[in-house]
């Protein structure tokens, strides 16, 4: 299978704290990979460094072959992004935000009302189409954040923390949307949350303070650590690192 | 393409905005009906509608620097700018996108201001039509100023330096409400250096249809228009690599 990302000694120092440190990684296509962490552990550095939100102190990534140093404008047309925060124009209604952002990726003004019509089905958004995001209760607005990051097709899609400070119901509702993304678009999702990279990801990254841990299946990180469940091997994965 | 679609998008909230229209476009409206009315039981050479709506309109370009900065800070800690930050739009893309809207509200609200200074007794003249159309490069100051404040301050910061500040040093540094002269010293040379005296001077000489002396009314505010517009560029490119 090709490799989507290939990231080689990714580094991103502030000052005196290094957040990632020396990240070498490789992610396949089509594939759903989690970064799993606790709070500070450079999940966020990292797919901001792969977004090209922040340039890395040094290393690079490539991105379906593109380097997000040497070539972040070619980096961005093919990525979507998700950030932590919900991220939408508050004002707008759900459809406007998604005409807003295939406008901004450069479609027409036909091919936007088409890929907006999509994208609400798709993402089941049509009870809330025509509704002020702003006004949308926090797991619509989620689902809207990653339809808008889905919007231009990406190779690759971020989710940053996607389910952060969500009910349990509207969580489970969200990872049925990320569930249909798979196979369709490399993801990488940012979660502290055990239960959520166990259910959704083909391969777990463990970080903490910055370093990957370790990289596998549940099944892989169950049994290089000798626990039966997830929740103990990630435990001790990183009491051990 | 990507600029029209989010300069729509600033453009829709703009106008969704209550506050925004209700302090845009009421509150001068409000400040010219009042002032009038304290001009009418006590004549006052300033507040003469001739040289009190001129004034007024350029009072109210100080709102659209609070709206501008106000925007931009909200779509930075809401991660909104984050978002297009990781897209193909360009910093041009974003900084005509985030200024463009702003400038038909700017002509918007010095036409509606001029609509109640008809109303009062201004005589309607192509003069007014000139000076709403001056208020075209005169807005960029404020809409640049905007985008500088909105750069690097939080929204709550925006509302004490663009709210309060700013629309003060506009009111009391413009000779809109009192003669310079009156004061005197410090303050008028002050008000001088600034560009809101000067603003307000050219937009006076716009409608009084006397264009002798503006050049050094244009020159000053061409001068803060362009410092703003390269501060605010360069404030705005350092956020975006910062983040």
């Amino acid at each position: 299978m090709n490799r989507a990302i290939e990231i080689n000694g990714l580094t991103k120092r502030y000052k005196e704290l290094t957040a990632v440190d020396d990240l070498t990684l490789e992610v396949k296509s089509g594939e759903l990979f989690s970064l799993l962490g606790v709070n500070g552990a450079g999940k966020t550095t990292t797919v901001k460094m792969l977004s090209c939100l922040v340039s890395p102190t040094s290393g690079d990534a490539l991105l379906c072959g593109k380097s997000i140093v040497k070539s972040p404008a070619e980096v961005k047309r093919l990525i979507g992004v998700s950030p932590q925060e919900t991220a939408v124009a508050p004002l707008l209604s759900v459809r406007e935000n998604l005409m807003m952002m295939c406008g901004v990726h450069g479609m027409n003004k036909s091919d936007a009302a088409a890929k907006t019509k999509f994208a609400i089905d798709e993402f089941a958004l049509g009870e809330a189409a025509d509704r002020r995001a702003g006004k949308l209760s926090g797991g619509w607005q989620r689902r809207l954040s990653i339809a808008l990051a889905c919007i231009s097709d990406p190779e690759i899609l971020f989710l940053d923390e996607p389910t952060l400070g969500l009910d349990v119901i509207a969580r489970s509702e969200l990872w049925d949307t990320v569930r249909s993304l798979k196979g369709k678009v490399t993801v990488i999702l940012t979660t502290h949350y055990m239960e959520e990279a166990e259910a959704l990801s083909d391969r777990i990254g463990i970080m903490r303070s910055g370093h990957l841990l370790t990289v596998g299946t549940t099944d892989e990180i169950k049994q290089k650590t000798g626990k039966d469940k997830f929740e103990d091997a990630f435990i001790a994965t990183v009491k051990e690192g | 393409m990507r600029v029209r679609a989010f300069s729509s998008r600033v453009t829709k909230e703009i106008l969704r905005d209550p506050l925004t229209l209700g302090f845009g476009l009421g509150f001068p409206v409000v400040l010219i009906v009042l002032l009038s009315a304290i001009q009418a039981n006590i004549p006052v050479d300033l507040f003469e509608i001739e040289r009190l709506a001129p004034g007024m309109v350029v009072f109210g370009l100080a709102f659209i620097s609070l709206f501008a900065a106000t925007l931009i800070a909200r779509d930075r800690e809401s991660a909104f700018l984050q978002r297009l930050f990781a897209t193909p739009m360009t910093p041009a893309d974003f900084i005509i996108g985030y200024a463009l809207p702003f400038i038909p509200m700017a002509a918007a609200q010095s036409a509606v201001c001029y609509c109640v200074a008809f109303i009062i007794g201004l005589t309607p003249s192509v003069n007014v039509l000139y000076s709403v159309l001056s208020v075209i490069p005169l807005s960029l100051f404020f809409i640049f100023f905007g985008l500088m404040c909105g750069s690097v301050l939080s929204v709550k910061q925006v509302g004490g330096i663009c709210g309060a500040l700013f629309t003060n040093l506009t009111a009391w540094l413009s000779g809109i409400w009192f003669d310079l002269d009156l004061v005197g010293g410090a303050f008028k040379k002050a008000a001088e250096i600034l560009p809101f005296y000067h603003a307000v001077n050219a937009e006076r000489s716009i409608i009084a249809g006397v264009t002798t002396g503006m050049g050094t009314d244009i020159a000053v505010t061409a001068v803060y228009t362009a410092a703003a517009a390269v501060t605010a560029i360069l404030l705005f490119l350092k956020q975006m690599k910062k983040r």
